[in-house]
């Protein structure tokens, strides 16, 4: 649609601008400040310069925190996109089974966070869960608490089961809004199934998809709440993800100059691979016109 | 046999989203005993005695009446600043439009963990702390760049002549955008509360952070069955199924508009 340049229009975007700018400038910049102080205490600080940044880029922890946080979100990305799009393809396309399909499948998607780490909490329990439960029935010795690699399993079954829903509900919408006579077309040709999905159903979804990947990216990037209740970053520091860490750092041991850092460089990472992101989409979205 | 094989997915995926839940709505009707000493597919000893404690004591139930107030609070408050924004940017091109838009969204990308400290000292120095709108004004952070996103979306839908006609006929712009303009877009608005409603619901970092004692949300609260002599799991199963509840809810009002939400108004 073509714009009117309109000055004025500044004046629509000013709440929004006042709101916004008190409830994320404000403490930016209160976290930049503390980036570059130092302080022994009783609010007393002085200028510390880069040193916190420095400390922060040559500590193994961070390192460590940001390597963990990107193999989580690979996999998950990696599980969650695929999956999502093969439920959304076979979701029933209309009628009472959709709709029931459409809520249940949301239900996940407004659990509290910390419910949502509580119930995997309990259904992994070996002595009161149903997963841990059944595996352990089975012979697998399986404890989330105690093992690295059962603790990741299950954060991340747990991420799949929370937001799989969310690709899948994307996609389905932009199945929905294919016209049926693409699909006629494509019969009348005798394409095969895979190359409806690859030449016309895919395509046409592309556009949602790169919301899909672009808001679980993000969101994946910051989980929080989940895996600190499951397994609180352990064992050891096996799940301790970049929030995790940082949250420690910040709240729990009070370490602010080398906490801001962190989340400055935290924040510039989300930043950079979120604009790669936009930039992709919005060039998709005109491209469709 | 003809097995319908998206039938079989379908129900296997629901399956493995339901059993979780399923698990917690059991523990939730059990007593401790029985959730601890045998291993049970269904409450055999079915008691409503969890939801109970949970129902008749204030320190648990305000819970969920603080969270409800700030969620509230939170919606009317985004969508209020986002619809004039959101209009602005879908009919207007104006100086920097594009960086403010790109500006918007950061903020939905920014970690509640890197806001929760300077959040707490923020809110504590104006006074605010431990209140319901603290919390409300503090979800805005991603609420309102997200209400925005979708909104702009649905309006970008509705063509430019009926504005254009509307101010002919001698409509002023806020008389078009209450009697003609908003009705255009209701669905877009019900999904934008609804997403509004959902991120504030589900947050727990922050509103733990900014409350003690008055505005404490119910997942806060949660916590507190970890008592000395161990936790008392009926109890946690029981306010995490009523944690779902409002949650279900407001999906089956937008069940219909619910894909599309999810898009961001974009298909």
């Amino acid at each position: 649609m073509e714009k009117t340049v309109n000055q004025k229009a500044w004046f629509l975007v000013l709440p929004v601008l006042i709101l916004v700018a008190f409830s994320a400038v404000i403490p930016l910049m209160t976290v930049v400040n503390y980036s570059v102080q130092d302080t022994f205490g009783n609010n007393q600080f002085f200028w510390a310069g880069l040193e916190w940044f420095d400390e922060m880029l040559h500590s193994e922890r961070m390192w460590d925190a940001l390597g963990r946080q990107l193999l989580f979100s690979g996999i998950i990305l990696a599980i969650e996109i695929p999956l999502g799009v093969f439920v959304a393809l076979n979701m029933p396309k209309s009628g009472f089974w959709s709709s029931l399909c459409l809520v249940l499948m949301s239900l996940p998607l407004l659990i509290p966070w910390n419910v949502v780490g509580t119930i995997w909490q309990i259904f992994g329990r070996v002595d009161i869960g149903l997963l841990g439960h059944t595996l352990d029935a089975l012979g697998i010795d399986y404890n989330y608490t105690q093992d690295t690699l059962a603790a990741w399993v299950t954060i991340v079954v747990m991420d799949v089961w929370h937001w799989t829903s969310l690709v899948a509900l994307l996609a389905f919408a932009g199945l929905k809004s294919i016209p049926d006579a693409f699909y006629q077309a494509a019969k009348i040709d005798q394409a095969s199934r895979w190359k409806v999905f690859r030449y016309i159903e895919l395509p046409k979804m592309m556009g949602v998809l790169m919301i899909a990947i672009l808001l679980r990216f993000m969101d994946s990037f910051m989980i929080y709440t989940e895996p600190f209740v499951v397994t609180g970053g352990g064992p050891g520091n096996a799940t301790t993800l970049l929030s995790i860490d940082l949250v420690k750092m910040a709240l729990g041991q009070f370490d602010l100059g080398p906490a801001a850092a962190f989340s400055i460089m935290y924040f510039l990472v989300i930043l950079l691979i979120s604009w790669v992101f936009y930039t992709v989409m919005t060039t998709i979205d005109r491209r469709e016109g | 046999m003809k097995i319908n094989s998206r039938a079989v997915v379908m129900t296997l995926y629901l399956l493995f989203l339901l059993l979780p839940i399923y698990w917690l709505l059991n523990m939730s009707l059990k007593t401790n005993t029985e959730i601890l000493n045998s291993f049970t597919l269904w409450p055999r000893d079915l008691t409503l005695a969890n939801y109970a404690t949970i129902l008749t004591d204030p320190a648990w139930y305000m819970g969920y009446v603080n969270s409800l107030i700030y969620v509230c609070l939170n919606t009317v408050i985004s969508l209020a600043v986002a619809l004039p924004a959101a209009y602005a940017f879908s009919r207007y091109s104006f100086m920097g439009d594009k960086h403010l838009f790109f500006w918007l969204l950061t903020n939905r990308m920014a970690p509640p963990a890197v806001f929760a400290l300077p959040f707490f000292q923020l809110y504590s120095s104006v006074g605010l702390f431990d209140t319901h709108i603290a919390v409300a004004l503090a979800h805005c952070l991603f609420n309102v760049p997200l209400a925005v996103w979708i909104l702009e979306g649905f309006m970008r839908g509705v063509p430019k002549e009926i504005d254009e006609t509307a101010y002919i006929d001698g409509y002023s712009f806020g008389r078009f955008f209450v009697k003609i303009f908003m009705p255009l877009i209701a669905s877009g608005i019900g999904v934008a509360a609804f997403f509004c409603f959902m991120f504030s619901w589900v947050e727990l970092l922050l509103s733990r952070t900014l409350t003690t004692v008055d505005a404490k949300p119910i997942a806060a609260i949660m916590t507190r069955t970890q008592g000395a002599s161990g936790i008392d799991w009926g109890v946690l199963a029981a306010a995490g199924v009523l944690t779902i509840v409002p949650g279900a809810l407001v999906i089956y009002f937008v069940r219909n508009y619910i894909a599309k939400g999810f898009a961001l108004g974009r298909v």
